[in-house]
């Protein structure tokens, strides 16, 4: 399997450890990993504001520098979803989006669907309040949304469930937004805080000792609220966890 | 006003913003436990969009079906181009038979068509007889939400208003006891109208009539003294069969509170005798949205309010933060559809969580059209340069990688650097109530660039 690995901007600029934990997992699963240097962006800040014309800039490079691979893998499901969801509606019937929307997976999904690994080894002895982010749920249905009326199922927890001592928390809303939403966080800061803040609480009054989510930039979100009331939570995205990694400390609010 | 800044002061009042997410979490729960028993939920709704799509694709046809059956059993039939023909037709009829006071059912569309303030210019007394439109209409607000419109006031503020209008005790809060009191005002109304206004759910092409759903049985109160009944409906509540109605009505009710059915759906196929009944069939720009490819699966709506129950934004912004008759996700739809300078902030009040889509019971794909419809806001040039500017600047470095790669290894020195009265101010909304990211050393390109170099040491 030869993996075109994409690294969101964020992801690149913020979370290093997000990438290598990535590109860890891949591996340990046979993967070869590949990281094209000219990678950037999906497109997707421009696509959610409107700026169609924009995003088909950036999606254009994104297709380019991708177009050689058997696989492409981020480890984020709303990037993923706007490759395989919106791509179409920026360029029309070409070959090369349809290409690319079928082999372009979010990294949960990739493992289990396309490997076929069922449980990760491991140990990782905490509670941990698993956010499922929109995209990933209800674009590229990684689990059953709350509001659907099937056979529930969920691939980021059952990787999760693998690891010796990890106690998924049970929340109140297994799946209400957290509110980050890309432009919207700062565009509707007050509504976008205040979806957070109630996440947060209903992870608190779970027991939640490790936030985590396949998805880096509702951990962001979270996390940034979390880190400014000076809350003792922990945050991971799923791939640290999965990969082994330690917990951070959680590091208080810079003075 | 943008709905951000409208949301911000709803917000302002924390406790009221907690108790109104919850009281209406506590309804979309409902709503999950009812669709949860109905084994078949998922293929009722796909049957449901699939008749709605079929009826809109020859919504001509079956309005004429419908119009001659209604005129065949001796229900008079007129039609509106828009909101002010409407009202033109309504105090025309009320005029005709000299009705100075009259009592209606909860109608959404008599609401977009502003007919209260039209028929009160005129003289003539509208008592809106739903307890909810009733307690709204006496506070001289609009409803903030489609199926429970006085759903952001607390009970302790519905005692308060009583007494002042009602002569109830100060002070009292028991619900009961003020819906007892609402109950006596309204008989009196009800008993003396001069005519029985409502809206209506379902209308039958091939029987021509119409089907109106209550809780409180206020319809057939309203309109079983009256001389007189009209009946105001969007060109879209057409379904083609009775047989259909099944299907709608399970949907409806469950979506809507959770209930497995309304308490009352009232059909009406013939005026009762010595009564005369009137439908008004209003377009109001629904036949523009029809005509429009990408959005008119927006008239499958059922005006269930489960998308707004459901939706993350909503709950915690109130209904009047939208501006807007019908707000919530499908509001957010048809008001910019039909007018998109007006509502220029809908499509964005909205983290595209798609919640609104998975609960919706005719499929109406509510968040990819809230997508689009930044896109046409976009084109059209009413984005705000606030939401523009960063966007040009950031495609302006990401179809450069190497400006990108030196961009951000600045940003990070420079994040890293500053003194935090810098970072954290009114310029960054981000920072108001949340940290940043801590800035790592490197970034993951580097990090990553050093790792292979040292396996291949
Ligand atoms: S859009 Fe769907 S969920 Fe929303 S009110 Fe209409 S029918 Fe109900």
């Amino acid at each position: 399997m030869n993996v075109g690995l994409f690294i969101p901007c964020y992801i690149d600029q913020f979370y290093p450890r997000v990438g290598l934990a990535t590109v860890d997992l891949l591996e340990r699963f046979g993967a070869t990993v590949d990281y094209p240097e000219q990678q950037t962006c999906c497109g997707q800040p421009m696509a959610n504001t409107g700026c169609q014309d924009d995003a088909r800039v950036v999606a254009e490079h994104f297709l380019q520098t991708f177009k050689d691979y058997e696989y492409v893998v981020a480890p984020s499901g709303s990037c993923v979803a706007m490759v395989r969801h919106h791509y179409a509606g920026l360029f029309g019937t070409d070959a090369r989006v349809e290409a690319m929307a079928k082999k372009t997976f979010e990294l949960c999904e990739f493992l289990t669907d396309v490997v076929g690994v069922e449980q990760v080894e491991g140990e990782f002895p905490f509670r941990v309040g698993l956010h499922n982010a929109c995209h990933g749920l209800r674009e590229l249905r990684l689990g059953n949304p709350s509001e659907h009326m099937a056979q529930p199922f969920n691939k980021v927890a059952s990787l999760l469930a693998g690891l010796r001592g990890l106690e998924l928390v049970e929340l109140s809303r297994s799946d209400d937004c957290c509110g980050f939403g890309g432009t919207f966080a700062v565009s509707e800061e007050a509504v976008s805080c205040q979806m957070g803040n109630d996440r947060l609480a209903d992870h608190e009054s779970a027991g939640t000792q490790v936030l985590a989510s396949a998805d880096m930039s509702c951990l962001m979100h979270l996390g940034g609220l979390a880190r400014r009331q000076n809350k003792p939570l922990a945050v991971m995205h799923v791939a640290e966890i999965l990969a082994g990694y330690e917990v951070p400390q959680p590091s208080p609010a810079r003075s | 006003m943008s709905h951000a800044t409208a949301a911000r002061e709803f917000i302002a009042d924390s406790q009221r913003t907690k108790w109104h997410d919850e009281t209406i979490w506590f309804v979309r729960h409902k709503r999950d436990l009812a669709a949860a028993s109905v084994p078949e939920w998922e293929l009722l709704r796909s049957t449901a969009s699939a008749i709605k799509r079929h009826t809109l694709s020859r919504l001509d046809e079956y309005l004429e079906q419908f119009e001659q059956n209604a005129i065949r059993h001796g229900i008079k039939v007129h039609w509106a181009r828009d909101a002010a023909e409407h009202n033109e037709i309504v105090l025309k009829l009320l005029k005709e038979k000299g009705v100075t006071n009259i009592v209606k059912s909860k109608s959404m569309l008599t609401e977009e068509c502003g007919l209260n303030p039209y028929l009160e210019a005129a003289g003539i007394e509208v008592v809106d007889t739903d307890l909810g439109e009733r307690i709204v209409q006496m506070r001289k607000e609009h409803p903030s939400h489609i199926v429970l419109p006085a759903i952001h006031i607390k009970k302790e503020e519905v005692g308060e208003l009583f007494h002042e209008q009602l002569g109830t005790e100060a002070g009292a809060a028991d619900p009961n006891y003020l819906t007892e009191a609402a109950r006596n005002h309204l008989r009196d109304k009800l008993l003396n109208a001069g005519a029985g206004l409502t809206g209506v759910n379902f209308a039958i092409a091939e029987t021509g009539g119409i089907v109106v759903c209550t809780n409180e049985g206020n319809a057939d109160l309203g309109t079983a003294l009256p001389p007189i009944h009209i009946a105001s409906m969007g060109i879209e509540k057409l379904i083609p069969r009775l047989e259909h109605l099944g299907v709608f009505l399970r949907l409806l009710a469950r979506s809507a509170t959770g209930q497995p059915i309304t308490a009352y759906s009232s059909h009406f196929h013939r005026p009762r005798e010595g009564q005369e009944m009137h439908i008004i069939l209003v377009d109001n720009g629904r036949s523009g949205i029809l005509a429009d490819e990408d959005f008119n699966r927006s008239l499958n709506c059922i005006r269930c309010g489960a998308c707004l129950n459901t939706c993350p934004v909503y709950r915690r912004s109130g209904g009047h933060s939208y501006h807007a008759t019908v707000p919530g996700p499908i509001g957010s739809v048809i008001n910019p559809v039909r007018d998109p300078a007006k509502f220029e902030s809908l499509p964005f009040a909205c983290s595209l969580c798609g919640s609104c889509s998975e609960v919706c019971p005719v499929k109406i794909p509510l968040h990819h059209q809230l997508y689009a419809l930044r896109g046409v806001i976009a084109e059209r040039g009413l984005l705000p340069l606030s939401k523009r500017a960063p966007l040009w600047f950031a495609t302006a470095v990401f179809r450069r990688p190497w400006l990108y790669r030196a961009g951000g290894r600045m940003a990070r020195m420079v994040l890293r650097c500053l003194p935090r009265a810098l970072v954290y101010n009114r310029l960054n909304p981000w920072g108001r109530q949340r940290e940043l990211p801590v800035v790592p050393e490197q970034s993951f390109r580097r990090a990553y660039a050093d790792r292979q170099a040292k396996r291949s040491k």
